[in-house]
């Protein structure tokens, strides 16, 4: 028999997490394994659907483009006028799914569980702004990119979903499981001027950024 | 002391900061604060490069980013750079640098023969002289021409230092730090705007560093650093000190190099960018790039010490150094006069200024009458005298009568201004031609762009000051902020500046075209357009006459060009030359057209300029780059099983981004012998193949059915629950675009698989249909690509293997068909199993959540090893299907490919309608000579053809003929060795192809015709016996 023990893109990565985490002046950098993630599909218009699917995640679906509902731990996050994805901590994907399924039955809706499909890296700190922005063409100032916000767009070669899931600020790359070396990699090399003995100008780009 | 000519007292350079550098192998020493080119000139060093065509001795002639001349090899080996300038190179201790162009040295230089030949070497030469023999060109002509021509020497070693890029967006972007750009950022920083500032020097400042100036009282320098201070005090303002904005594209968006460490020397900054790749997306831009000051040609104009005014005021004041003990000026406007009136005041130096007007400003010439320089107006310098420096000129009045000749060892020039109009017209703007000025100045805008300063031929400093402060009341207004409203004082701090809250522009304003300040532009210059002294004299005057220093383009070129037809602009500069050098002509530019212009007798806004384009000044491609090297070049895509085909010995195959194993050879294996094996292991045993990166779509809605009947060429509808089907796309022009197998989950969820590289245009197909012909089905589809990992375990001995990790799975060939599939558990894990096959072997292949996916695949290899179980790669897959003629979407289709081409007419109905289904009417997919696919066996059986090869009816027409056209009746799709069939195989699309069927056709390749035998596609177990087993 298998090992049912489930491994993440980045399971060989903690270590050298950490060590960016530790060398660099606030900035942090992990990866959250096994994030549940669904995908919804249906008609925001619809108010049955929207009583459907609020009565299960306890949040209505954000109408707004780009943007988040929810908490940090339990989101939707925006997609497209009809599409979302639900996240939620690691293991509620199956009960999600059936609640969601059950709750939309005879409902024109598609909910799949797409948790394996992404992992989550989360970037944290006064340089997450700069790092971010070594790479990704959007406006990423705390004026134009906070809480509730979300992105589609790329990160160097990579396509992201970019949650801003914290003012401190806290981000979080949704990346597609075969880039997640890729980004990683990236994330730590764009990273690396920010460790404490360099720095040159990195303060005064934080500050602007904030 | 740094130098014999440094002026005591003068300049902001820091004395107490001497610094040894090396120019040329001579040790020599500088200030902090100098540039190598001031440097050099304190040292009394004017000859620093020879030029690039007759390589005539050539110095410094400019202080800044237009120096023709002053080009440099910086530092040796991996950190070399080639063909910088010295003027704008930070001096550092220990810097070594070289001049280019000359062999061996500067001040001996073999090259110089060319001189000898200069009546020769003349607009065109090239093109006129290397066209015979033809055969001469590769072999003779371009090595040696190659060898002779000029420039520095790239770096052989890996680049040793780091480049960054940064994307930054604000509501304000002044692209210059003179005192326009300074008032003008001051202006809207105040706001609370987000707003950048940049300047290519070292501090900001601009002009007022490099002219003695007086501010409210303080000294100009003074308060460009009280301004910066200021501004860098303020957190919504970013300031950018040594960038150089070099391009303008659409949308205010602009790009900006960052020198980030060149000034601490090569190799001090360790882990950090050297150069930072600047992108910006700007609400508003304001330019302040201010102007170039422009030559006047004359017999021998580049001679060292030659220099442009302002350049020599700047080496006086900036740096503290004079350019030698007796200087002369020659000019033809007011500012030039003054320029260099202020050198007289730093280094006291100027003895004569010649000026081609009648009259100067009065307040001008009282100025000169005090400081003891005689003025001679109404009179020109006809020739400069002298070899590796000015020692004297000729002078003339302007009627030509000989005026005597003149002792000096540096000449002062200004004929005029050329405002730095590059970004401007990138916007792109247009420009219009000020008669009254003698130069372009920026017309209408094309984006929410101002202009402010000596680019709006502001050059008196009061009057830049307030131009720039109108440029941000205009940029304020646009924004929809009130001007003055806060701009009280420079006691708003970061905190209250972030605390002001920002209101979001009204878009509309705030991307509206700039126009440029309203009334006329003042004339604080007071010109007389002076281009060449030979035409204003109308005679041919001694010595060479240039425009363009750094391509070596002199007046005579032009007129040549012009005389040989070239009447455009555009066409003149690439004929002469004309500033296409690394300079890009900024001090050439405008005189060559002018010239151009009197020899075309048409007026210069009739000759109009040439285009400006992107870079502004050169950037090094290390920072076009950026962190886009090594490892990081491209994005690698794995799958969860990667680390196991690495650990297993794979040797993988770039598949778009994604690595795939290709083979996995056993030790001592080449390519060959380890797809002979896995292929052996396929169809005798059992072989085992990481299929993870096929594309995988969940559709679902009432109307799924109805739309895989509309995208797919065959119908749906039927398709039991817990079957699949094998599909085909095609694109509206009837030709195929994709391919795959997709099952039905549910009546009303399909799981349809995509190739590897099709599949996100395929979602984006799909989606594209759905929302804008079919907005009316009930169908919502989801990428779940990477959501399922999918191990394929393939041939004879698959069943017993699938069987021994789902014991509880009834695998039967009646419980478990041929194009289906099961939900159960394998190997303890929840999955799903496919019985399809891509090999014509009885193959399953398990889809489980990727992150289970490496524990499948290690399962699937335990359990296979009583089985024989082979991994192999997409080498033995492309074998294994190509032997049954299964097709690859790209491979045997180029989208000119239809289904019927490829024999698979049984998968088109001919009932329903679907995407493609009109064009199969069209008389020309119905032509019987259409190329159509069909197999190939070489006579000789260990040939093996290469993909690509072009066949041909007979071995005499392997030769072409031009006479008869094209031989090739067709190309070899697909060819490889099959240890099955012990020979070498091909797939090939051939015009009327299955009439040929039994014939001959011939492989064409440099070694001769290869004799083939055309025949079915299916190479191997054509009944399809062994894909329910075989035993």
């Amino acid at each position: 028999m298998a090992s049912t023990e489930r491994a993440s893109p980045l399971a060989a990565w903690p270590a050298r997490f950490a060590a960016a985490s530790a060398s660099a002046t606030d900035f942090t950098i992990r990866e959250l394994p096994f994030t549940t993630q669904i995908n919804v599909r249906g008609n925001a218009a619809d108010a049955a659907f929207a009583a459907a699917t609020q009565a299960v995640l306890g949040h209505g679906l954000p109408a707004a483009a780009n943007t988040w509902a929810g908490t940090a731990e339990r989101a939707a996050l925006w997609l497209g006028p009809d599409e979302w994805l639900v996240v939620a901590p690691d293991g509620m994907n199956e009960s999600i799914v059936a609640a969601l399924r059950n709750s939309l039955d005879g409902q024109h809706a598609a909910v799949t569980d797409v948790s394996a499909n992404r992992t989550v890296i989360e970037i944290a700190g006064s340089h997450a702004r700069a790092v971010l922005g070594k790479g990704c063409p959007l406006d990423l100032h705390a004026r134009a990119f906070s809480p509730p916000q979300t992105a589609q767009s790329l990160l160097a070669k990579a396509q992201i979903l970019l949650q801003c899931a914290d003012i401190r600020p806290a981000f979080r790359l949704y990346v597609r499981i075969s880039f997640a070396p890729y980004v990683a990699e990236w994330l730590i090399d764009a990273a690396t001027e920010f460790a404490a003995s360099r720095g040159l100008d990195a303060q005064r780009i934080a500050a602007r950024l904030a | 002391m740094s130098g014999a000519f440094r002026i005591p007292g003068a300049g902001h350079i820091d004395r107490a900061q001497p610094l040894a550098f090396r120019f040329n192998s001579k040790s020599l020493q500088g200030c902090a604060g100098d540039t190598l080119a001031s440097a050099l000139l304190a040292n009394g060093v004017h000859l620093v490069a020879r030029s690039f065509k007759y390589h005539r001795p050539r110095g410094m002639f400019t202080a800044g980013n237009e120096e023709p001349n002053a080009i440099v090899q910086l530092e040796r080996g991996p950190h070399t750079e080639p063909n910088l300038r010295a003027t704008e190179i930070e001096l550092y201790a220990g810097l070594v640098a070289a001049s280019v162009n000359c062999f061996p040295s500067v001040d001996f230089d073999l090259g110089v023969l060319n001189r000898l030949a200069s009546a020769i070497l003349v607009a065109g030469f090239y093109n006129k002289t290397f066209m015979w023999p033809k055969s001469f060109w590769k072999k003779f002509y371009e090595p040696v021409l190659r060898n002779a021509s000029g420039l520095g020497v790239a770096p052989d070693a890996p680049d040793p230092d780091i480049y960054d890029r940064l994307h930054w967006h604000c509501d304000v972007l002044v692209v210059g730090a003179g005192p326009a750009g300074l008032s003008a950022a001051l202006e809207v920083a105040r706001q609370g705007l987000r707003t950048v500032l940049i300047d290519e020097a070292p501090e900001p400042g601009g002009t007022l560093l490099q002219r003695p100036a007086q501010i409210g009282g303080i000294a100009g320098a003074a308060w460009a650093a009280r301004a910066a201070a200021e501004l860098d005090g303020l957190a919504n303002v970013l300031v950018l000190r040594r960038t150089s904005v070099f391009g303008y594209y659409d949308h205010n968006y602009l790009m900006a190099l960052e020198r980030r460490t060149d000034h601490l020397g090569p190799g001090r900054a360790p882990g950090i960018a050297r150069k930072r790749l600047w992108h910006f997306r700007a609400a508003r831009v304001i330019l302040a790039t201010g102007a170039h000051e422009r030559p006047i040609v004359f017999g021998n104009n580049d001679l060292p010490g030659i220099m442009l005014a302002n350049a020599a005021c700047t080496y006086a004041t900036r740096y503290g150094v004079a350019l030698g003990r007796r200087g002369v000026a020659f000019v033809n406007n007011d500012h030039g006069y003054a320029l260099a009136l202020d050198t007289q005041a730093a280094a006291g130096n100027l003895s004569l200024i010649v000026d081609a007007r009648p009259a100067a400003d009065p307040e001008l010439a009282r100025r000169a009458a005090g400081a003891g320089v005689r003025a001679l107006q109404g009179h020109v310098i006809a020739r400069a005298l002298g070899g590796k420096r000015v020692r004297g000129v000729d002078i003339r009045t302007c009627a030509g009568t000989n005026a005597g000749r003149v002792e000096c060892d540096h000449l002062l020039i200004s004929g005029g201004i050329s405002p730095a109009v590059h970004l401007f017209s990138q916007a792109p703007g247009t420009l219009r031609y000020d008669a009254r000025l003698a130069c372009f100045l920026p017309d209408r805008a094309s984006q929410a762009v101002e202009v402010a300063g000596a680019l709006n031929a502001r050059l008196q400093l009061a009057s830049a000051l307030a131009d720039g402060k109108a440029a941000a009341a205009r940029t304020l207004a646009a924004l929809g902020r009130a001007p003055a409203a806060l701009a009280t004082s420079a006691a708003l701090t970061a905190s209250s500046a972030a605390s002001a809250g920002f209101v979001p522009p009204a878009t509309v304003a705030a991307t509206a075209a700039g126009t440029p300040a309203p009334g006329p532009v003042p004339d604080e210059l007071h010109i007389e357009p002076l281009w060449s002294v030979q035409s204003l004299l109308g005679r041919k005057l001694p010595g060479k006459h240039f425009i363009d220093l750094q391509n070596d383009v002199t007046e005579s070129d032009i007129r040549l060009a012009a005389r040989e037809g070239f009447r455009s602009v555009e066409h003149a500069k690439r004929y002469t030359t004309t500033g296409m050098a690394t300079d890009q002509g900024k001090t050439s530019n405008v005189t060559g057209l002018a010239i151009l212009a009197e020899a075309l007798g048409k007026t210069i806004p009739e000759v109009g300029t040439t285009t400006f384009r992107p870079p502004f000044t050169p950037v090094t491609f290390g920072a076009l780059a950026g962190r886009d090297r090594g490892t990081l070049s491209d994005p690698v895509r794995i799958t969860p099983m990667h680390a196991w085909h690495a650990a297993n010995g794979a040797v993988f195959e770039d598949v778009g981004q994604w690595k795939r194993p290709w083979y996995f050879p056993l030790p001592g294996e080449d390519m060959q012998a380890a797809v002979a094996r896995e292929t052996r292991a396929l169809r005798t045993t059992a072989g085992v193949m990481d299929a993870t990166t096929l594309g995988k779509i969940d559709i679902r809605g009432a109307d799924a059915a109805e739309f895989l009947n509309r995208v797919y060429t065959n119908a749906w509808t039927k398709l039991a629950v817990g079957s699949c089907r094998y599909g085909l796309m095609c694109k509206p022009d009837g030709m195929m675009m994709d391919d795959g197998v997709t099952a039905r989950l549910a009546p009303d969820r399909f799981l349809m698989t995509t190739t590897t590289g099709n599949a996100a245009r395929v979602l984006d197909w799909l989606e594209e249909w759905l929302q804008t012909e079919w907005p009316g089905l009930k169908v919502y589809c989801t990428s779940v690509t990477e959501q399922w990992s999918t191990v394929a375990i393939v041939g004879p001995n698959s069943r017993k293997i699938l069987q021994a990790l789902a014991p509880d799975m009834d695998l039967s060939n009646a419980a478990f068909p041929f194009m289906t599939f099961r939900e159960g558990e394998v190997a303890g894990l929840r999955a799903r199993v496919f019985r399809i096959s891509f090999s014509g072997e009885l193959s399953y292949e398990v889809n489980v959540p990727s992150w289970h996916g490496l524990a499948l695949w290690q399962a699937v290899i335990d359990a296979g090893k009583a089985h024989g179980l082979t991994p192999y790669g997409t080498e033995t897959m492309h074998v294994a299907r190509a032997e049954k003629g299964y097709i690859i979407i790209g491979q045997e289709t180029d989208a000119t490919v239809t289904p019927q081409d490829l024999g698979l007419a049984w998968a088109v109905s001919t009932q329903k309608d679907f995407i493609g289904k009109r064009s199969f009417a069209r008389v020309d997919t119905r032509r019987t000579d259409r190329k159509q696919l069909v197999g190939l066996l070489p006579r000789d059986k260990s040939f093996v053809a290469a993909e690509g090869s072009h066949l041909v009816a007979s071995p005499a027409r392997a030769v072409f003929d031009p006479a008869s056209g094209s031989p090739s009746i067709g190309h070899i799709t697909s060819s490889y060795f099959s240890p099955n069939l012990g020979s070498g195989f091909a797939l090939a699309l051939i015009a009327n192809g299955r009439a040929l069927r039994g014939q001959t056709v011939y492989c064409v390749r440099d070694a001769g015709p290869q004799p083939m035998t055309v025949g079915d596609p299916v190479f191997f177990d054509p009944e399809g016996k062994r894909r329910d087993g075989i035993d």
